[in-house]
């Protein structure tokens, strides 16, 4: 029975079109998360900063979610949250139905900034995690480890250190660091953040490639709505803080995407859609630091 | 073809060795430093012989043996087993109060660094004693230990200890919590997270505190030798060797025990440093 419905999953996938949603039989055995009226608070009492209030939002299985909003609104506690690395104040993160407690190997993070463990190579990184939990043979956790060294293109590297890496290097062992725990679902933190423009538009094509492959569950912390848009079947826009889901937009575009599709109509108006948003969002944050607030009343007078 | 094969793999081994050789002549650093260090032994010589300079009376250097001197008197004094005795005893003395202050210091601050409740109980009273220098320890510790060896051996011991704690303390605590955070996604029990990251992670901070507390114990062996050599039931050691020249009246000898002291500070800081260069292959790849 069990074997019998893996082998239809599988056919599923081969005869599935490439077109912009994944089909019903994709998503299948996919894992949703989801974020139930979840609040987040940090410091101490006299001084509390409400972060995340009252905070609901779905991931879709087998579908990228692509998270965008202002600069420290929470985005970093909100991945905290679902890593299970920083506990809701209350509320609830679901996996599958079931609340997440703490870390796990079912959700990977890759870390805004880089999180390869400097005292071991890029190999010793990359089978950490199987090495640790003593759930693969020897020579199962080497082939998988070259596997992916493979499909990240760092066959050469695979015995350098961290620091010998290039930014863009470090950011794809880190991926394939994550990748060989197989979680359910990836967590992506602002991972391109500090890349060149040319070497970022690689990793977000290098990305894409892997995540249209195997359409695992992820969601993608960015602050470029454009590398948002270009990734994303959903676009979820967040508000200033205290931070809570301010709009989703559905990002219809085909896949695989390419970066011709970034000039669409479709996809400006998307960009246009979030802009908005997000400067309304980020005025608010201005108003709402007192002495600033003439500066920015001054400056929208003169434009009348 | 084997015989090509193997003349081959010859020719690269030479060459591999000239280039060795070829990377030494070309090192710049070392040049310089050897330079440096006749010029200031020249320098010496020509400063301690003429005792006017363009017509004035230079006091001090004066009375400083010219480095010819101290060679002289170095050639004799090392035909006496009692200056190699002086070595023998400084370096013991030196490394039992390093290797002690180790094993206690480094396990000491790491859990400060780890645990709450030890670093609440125990680091007050540490800090407390941390800014005591070493040398004021030295009458108090005559009077408890039992032996003038022990007292050196303690004071020593200290010299290194809190060093290397507030060194280990400060580079465990200064771990990125990504590290901590991505093995235990990974599924890291606390065991493995102290093993596989907070450990290697604290080996630079453990390596320099190390360093440092080396200098540390020199400083403070020698002084309590100088203090406390005197006695009748120990002594010795390079800083009562210094100290008795002096009384002696010979100052190209302290000046030989100044060296003796430079010598070895130097060759025990070296082999911490080879030490952590083996430890840490990841520090390497400058
Ligand atoms: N551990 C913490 N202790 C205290 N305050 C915190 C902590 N973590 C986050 N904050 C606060 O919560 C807010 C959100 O931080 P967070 O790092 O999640 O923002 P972000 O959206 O990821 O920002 P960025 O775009 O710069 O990455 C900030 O105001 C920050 O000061
Ligand atoms: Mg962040």
């Amino acid at each position: 029975m069990a074997t019998n419905k893996t082998s239809t999953r599988r056919k599923a996938r081969k005869t599935g079109k490439a077109n912009g949603h994944a089909t019903d039989k994709q998503i299948a055995g996919k894992s949703k998360l989801e974020l139930i009226n979840v609040s987040k608070s940090y410091g101490e009492d006299w001084e509390r900063e409400e972060v995340l209030v009252n905070l609901d939002l779905e991931i879709q299985p087998g579908k990228l979610t692509a998270v965008v909003g202002p600069s420290g609104c929470g985005k970093s506690a909100l991945v905290n949250l679902i890593a299970g690395f920083e506990h809701p104040d209350s509320g609830q993160v679901l996996l599958d139905g079931k609340p997440v407690t703490g870390p796990g190997r079912d959700r990977m993070v890759v870390f805004q900034e880089s999180a390869l463990i400097p005292w071991q190579t890029a190999y010793q990184n990359v089978i950490f995690g199987p090495q640790l939990r003593g759930d693969m043979s020897a020579a199962q956790m080497k082939e998988e480890a070259d596997k992916l060294f493979e499909t990240v293109g760092l066959v050469e590297f695979k015995h350098k250190y961290p620091l010998q890496l290039s930014g863009g290097m470090q950011r794809r062992a880190e991926l394939a660091r994550a990748l060989i725990n197989q979680p359910k679902v990836m967590i992506m933190d602002e991972p391109f953040r500090g890349l060149d423009a040319m070497s970022r538009e690689l990793m977000q094509e290098f990305f894409l490639r892997i995540f249209e492959k195997n359409r695992r569950t992820n969601i993608f912390v960015t602050s470029e709505i454009e590398e948002a848009i270009f990734l994303a079947d959903r676009l979820v826009v967040l508000s200033n803080k205290p931070t809570r889901v301010r709009s989703v937009i559905d990002i219809d575009l085909e896949r695989p995407r390419t970066f011709e599709m970034l000039s669409s109509a479709k996809a400006y108006e998307y960009k246009r859609e979030a802009m908005e948003i997000l400067h309304e969002e980020a005025l608010k944050n201005f108003k709402s630091s007192g002495s600033q607030s003439d500066f920015v009343e001054a400056f929208s007078a003169r434009n009348e | 073809m084997t015989d090509a094969i193997q003349s081959a793999h010859d020719t690269t081994i030479v060459v591999a060795k000239r280039s060795k050789l070829r990377k030494l002549a070309d090192n710049k650093t070392l040049w310089r430093g050897i330079a440096s260090i006749i010029l200031f032994i020249l320098f010496w010589e020509v400063s301690s012989q003429s005792k006017v300079w363009f017509g004035i009376q230079v006091p001090f250097i004066g009375k400083v043996p010219p480095p010819s001197a101290v060679l002289e008197n170095w050639v004799e004094v090392v035909q006496r087993p009692g200056y190699w005795q002086s070595w023998y005893l400084s370096f013991m003395r030196v490394f039992f109060g390093f290797i002690v202050a180790m094993i206690v210091g480094i396990p000491f601050g790491m859990a400060l660094a780890v645990n709450r409740y030890f670093r609440d109980i125990f680091f007050p009273p540490f800090e407390v004693l941390r800014p005591i220098p070493p040398l004021a320890w030295v009458p108090a510790s005559i009077i408890f230990w039992p032996t003038t060896e022990l007292s050196i051996a303690f004071v020593t011991f200290l010299g290194a200890f809190f060093t290397i704690v507030i060194n280990v303390l400060g580079g465990a605590r200064t771990i990125d919590v990504q590290y901590l955070r991505a093995a235990q996604s990974m599924g890291a029990s606390q065991w493995d997270l102290f093993r596989r990251i907070i450990l290697p992670g604290t080996l630079p901070s453990i390596f320099t505190g190390a360093a440092v507390g080396m200098g540390i114990t020199w400083e403070v062996v020698v002084a309590a030798e100088m203090i406390s050599g005197g006695g009748q039931q120990s002594g010795g050691g390079l800083g009562f060797f210094i100290w008795s020249s002096y009384m002696g009246g010979s100052l190209a000898q302290v000046v030989v025990g100044m060296i003796s002291i430079g010598i070895a500070g130097y060759f025990s800081s070296s082999m911490i440093r080879y030490i952590g260069y083996l430890f840490m292959p990841w520090r390497r790849i400058f």
